[in-house]
């Protein structure tokens, strides 16, 4: 049996061309062979939702769907994978709900639907009356051991509460009074959903963010990670999708989403947008989707008083090189709504609740300081080296932060 | 006379209730209401119009390229422009493995357990009891199959995201192509993948349909409707625009009519939406939602064409382009289903073998000022369409038809039932108690609510359109 910290380890390594799942069946199937652990008994209830976190969840399964179902969870309710119909299936929810009273898990995919007293959205018959979602959710997430959001609608409302929201779809964390585990996206990575439930399977909940996102799926941005990180720095961008160079400026979201899809890749690690040449929508992001609209078009700009501000308080390696707290800048810039002027004349943004932000960004702030200090020691190495080059590096950079124009800028 | 009411309906995407009334071991009535409201096409307006193939994508999980593919046409129009050679193939190549997927997925995950025992464990048990003719030996076999089914399923999520990024929800389609490369590695990964389905499709896929249409031959009769069809068309060619599967319609099996979009209308009698006017033409639709509405119980509108309803989907396009016209029952829908899949294999090879690699995939261009466009195209279970108007360079219309809505229509003001209500009728029943037929017959039309449920805010009056 793995550590905790070897356990987190795997999640977070992404050795090409196997995937988290694959690396996970066998250390569940020993450690249920060994009687260390139950399956956990899972209700999984499907309230505003389009069925693609249940889709993407399939695609996640090597070799075969069963393995999950026979490894990790005991799905008792599954609209989508349930055998039986109508009053058997919700039988065996009623009996889940009494008999695994807080022990059974909840997952939820898609957003609660409040309008009209949740009657936008019914699920399923209780002595002959519809029961609506919001009723539903209440109800089992009361009993429940942990209740686990997959995908943006049921983690902050996503795209089924894009403005102006007529069916007042909302995320579960805003209707039940209990923790709710977020995995965002749109859809969850598969990875993500099996990583956390087998986190919580073996050793509780994992460690969270503010906003209970797990920690080891949803700690850096895509900006961070991504491939074309380079090509931002030396102010490489394309000027269309499908270009050469960094997506910024046709609309990549990457610097403001946490998640770490460059990484992981898609399916079974053949692809991401940002590799296939499409900018990130942010679909990771609480913000989504009206936040991240138009998704053509790109984030305000670098230089603000935040800028500034940073610059002042970190010093000069982050002036050095100091395009890199942009992740920071724009973290901090939607806390301060100052992305919002972005946003399209007749949708709204979504209420932004306490954020993200400031933790987060104090952290990435720390984490961002210590890598630009090794980096700046290995500059004045290389410097010594190629002194004109970097004088020029160091001058073009200066110059776009402190004046505060850019050429390539539409 | 009894009764019954079946809610959650299962192994169906979203929630949707099935009312029946069982008079000696036989359905003589029944509804299909499907119960949730969420609104897209309220929520594209005042968007810009690039957004429209990302957002609309999220309508559906399952099927989101036909959602995405339908936009981009829209916008096609609307733009006035057209995709790149390369473009337009690989938009096909990402909607092919979409379609292929979706038809793996919904045999082996969703239908095939209404006709034998799956493995002793939740969620496959409970299971319903019934007729379940397979010999034990044919049983296991095909159980073996579904694992692999579930396998080749995601194998081909895997090959549309060479191209569409990642799935669900790609994220490459643009109004002029996508934005990967068709650079060799590319396309000889694609053509790996689908090598190894399209063998395959033919060798297990349609054997599996075979085994099953051997054993329960009496559900070529069963679940039929009147054999009215419509399909809007698929897979353009570069260029010409030509359709690889025709646009067509059929009234009560006859011969193959030219689609005519401006005898399209929906009507809301008994749908939760209130207006003085019961049936418009969808571009001139109108949508307040009055969950109270007595003689409602569906958000599903009933599109019609020419007053009637209208089935679509595989069924539909084999009987259009005249490869299939046998009947139009429970094992008829799910042989063209299969027989579909390995044609679009076949020609997903001939599009691949004509992409020019290191090509242009896409050429930039920029939003107009104004324009107006209707995105039509069959997706996996049916036509559906995509209506756009653009002023300002923002989203100031936008209308969604959908598949399930044409077949999973509630009745319209003249009492007529919807496609699937219809099929229902003379279903025999064995057991009141289990009711597996029932499900055999909404399964087979591959239903998914998520998108047939949606709104319409659309004042503004558009000239019919004509394909």
């Amino acid at each position: 049996m793995l550590s905790r910290r070897e356990f987190i380890h795997l999640c977070m390594s992404t050795a090409v061309g196997m995937s988290l799942t694959e690396y996970l069946i066998p250390i569940m199937h020993n450690a249920i062979a060994q009687s260390k652990t139950n399956k956990a008994p899972v209700i999984w209830l499907e309230l505003g939702s389009c069925t693609g976190n249940s889709v993407s969840l399939e695609n996640a399964v090597n070799p075969t769907l069963e393995q999950l179902l026979s490894e990790i969870l005991d799905v008792r309710y599954h609209w989508l994978l349930n055998v039986a119909n109508g009053e058997d299936a919700t039988k065996a929810l009623e009996e889940t709900l009494e008999k695994e009273a807080g022990k059974f898990w909840l997952v939820v995919e898609g957003s609660v639907m409040t309008a009209d007293n949740g009657r936008y959205n019914e699920v399923f018959l209780r002595n002959g009356n519809m029961v609506t979602g919001l009723d539903a959710i209440m109800d089992i997430a009361a009993k429940a051991k942990y209740v686990i959001s997959v995908g943006d609608c049921a983690a902050f409302g996503g795209p089924s509460a894009a403005h102006p929201n007529p069916a007042g779809a909302k995320g579960v964390w805003e209707v039940v009074n209990r923790q709710v585990i977020n995995i965002p996206g749109c859809p969850a990575h598969p990875d993500w959903m099996t990583g956390t439930f087998s986190h919580l399977l073996f050793y509780g909940v994992p460690e969270l963010d503010s906003y209970n996102r797990p920690l080891m799926f949803f700690g850096k941005t895509i900006h961070d990670l991504c491939q074309r990180r380079q090509q931002f720095e030396d102010g490489i961008f394309a000027d269309f999708p499908g270009g050469e160079g960094c997506l910024f400026r046709v609309g990549c979201k990457g610097p403001v989403t946490h998640a770490d899809c460059p990484l992981r890749q898609w399916n079974h690690y053949v692809n991401w947008p940002v590799k296939a040449g499409a900018p990130c929508i942010g679909c990771a992001s609480p913000n989504f989707p009206d936040g991240m609209m138009p998704f053509y078009n790109h984030l305000p700009d670098i230089q603000t008083p935040f800028t500034a501000l940073n610059v002042k308080k970190i010093g000069a390696a982050m002036v050095a090189l100091g395009t890199g707290g942009v992740a920071t800048h724009f973290a901090v810039g939607i806390y301060k709504k100052r992305i919002h002027k972005h946003y399209v004349d007749g949708t709204k943004p979504l209420e932004v609740s306490e954020p993200e932000t400031l933790e987060q960004a104090k952290k990435e702030l720390e984490e961002l300081t210590k890598q630009k200090n090794a980096l700046l020691a290995k500059t004045r190495k290389l410097e010594a080296n190629h002194p004109v080059r970097h004088r020029k590096w160091w001058r073009r950079k200066l110059a776009e932060i402190f004046q505060g124009k850019d050429k390539n800028e539409d | 006379m009894t009764k019954k009411v079946i809610f959650p309906m299962t192994r169906v995407h979203e929630p949707l209730r099935v009312d029946v009334d069982i008079q000696n071991g036989k359905v003589v009535d029944a509804t299909v209401g499907a119960t949730l409201f969420r609104g897209f096409e309220i929520m594209m307006i005042g968007r810009d119009p690039r957004d429209a193939a990302l957002l609309t994508q999220r309508i559906c999980g399952i099927c989101s390229s036909a959602h995405a593919v339908a936009a981009t046409f829209a916008m096609q129009q609307a733009f006035r422009l057209s995709p790149t050679l390369n473009g337009q193939h690989i938009i096909n190549l990402i909607f092919a493995a979409d379609i292929i997927q979706n038809q793996i997925r919904h045999f082996y995950v969703l239908a095939i357990y209404d006709y034998l025992k799956g493995p002793n464990m939740p969620p496959y048990t409970p299971r319903l009891e019934g007729d379940y003719r397979l010999p034990q030996k044919l049983t296991d076999e095909l159980m073996a199959h579904t694992k692999e089914g579930m396998l080749k399923a995601m194998r081909a999520h895997e090959m549309l995201a060479i191209f569409g990024a990642k799935i669900p929800m790609q994220q490459t389609i643009l109004v002029t192509g996508v934005t990967e490369q068709a650079s060799a590695d590319r396309i000889s990964a694609y053509l790996g993948i689908l090598q190894e389905l399209t063998d395959w499709v033919e060798n297990v896929y349609l054997y599996d349909v075979a085994v099953l249409a051997d054993y329960y031959k009496d559900y070529y009769t069963i679940g039929s409707t009147k054999g009215n069809m419509i399909s809007y068309g698929m897979f353009p060619q570069p260029i010409t625009g030509k359709r690889e599967f025709p646009s067509g319609v059929i009234f009560e099996k006859g011969k193959v009519q030219p689609l005519d979009t401006s005898k399209i209308s929906e009507d809301i009698r008994h749908s939760w939406y209130q207006d003085d006017q019961e049936t418009r033409n969808p571009i001139e639709g109108t949508t307040v939602p009055d969950r109270n509405k007595a003689e409602a119980y569906s958000w599903i509108k009933s599109p019609r064409y020419e007053g009637y309803a209208f089935e679509g989907g595989p069924l539909a396009r084999a009987w259009i382009s005249g490869e299939y016209q046998r009947g139009t029952g429970v094992m008829d829908r799910i042989i063209t289903r299969a027989q579909e899949t390995l044609k679009i294999c076949r020609m997903a090879q001939d599009w691949i073998s004509q992409l020019v690699p290191g090509g242009p995939t896409l050429s930039k261009y920029a939003v107009p000022m104004q324009g107006e466009g209707a995105g039509l195209t069959d997706a996996m279970r049916g036509p559906l369409g995509h209506w756009i108007k653009i002023k300002d360079s923002k989203i100031v219309h936008y209308q969604i038809v959908t598949p399930t809505a044409w077949t999973f229509s509630p009745r319209d003001n003249q009492g007529k039932r919807g496609p699937v209500e219809e099929s229902l009728l003379d279903t025999p029943v064995a057991n009141t108690e289990d009711l597996i037929e029932i499900g055999r017959v909404i399964r087979s039309f591959d239903p998914c609510f998520t998108c047939a449920v949606h709104t319409i805010d659309a004042p503004e009056h558009k000239p019919p359109m004509t394909l």
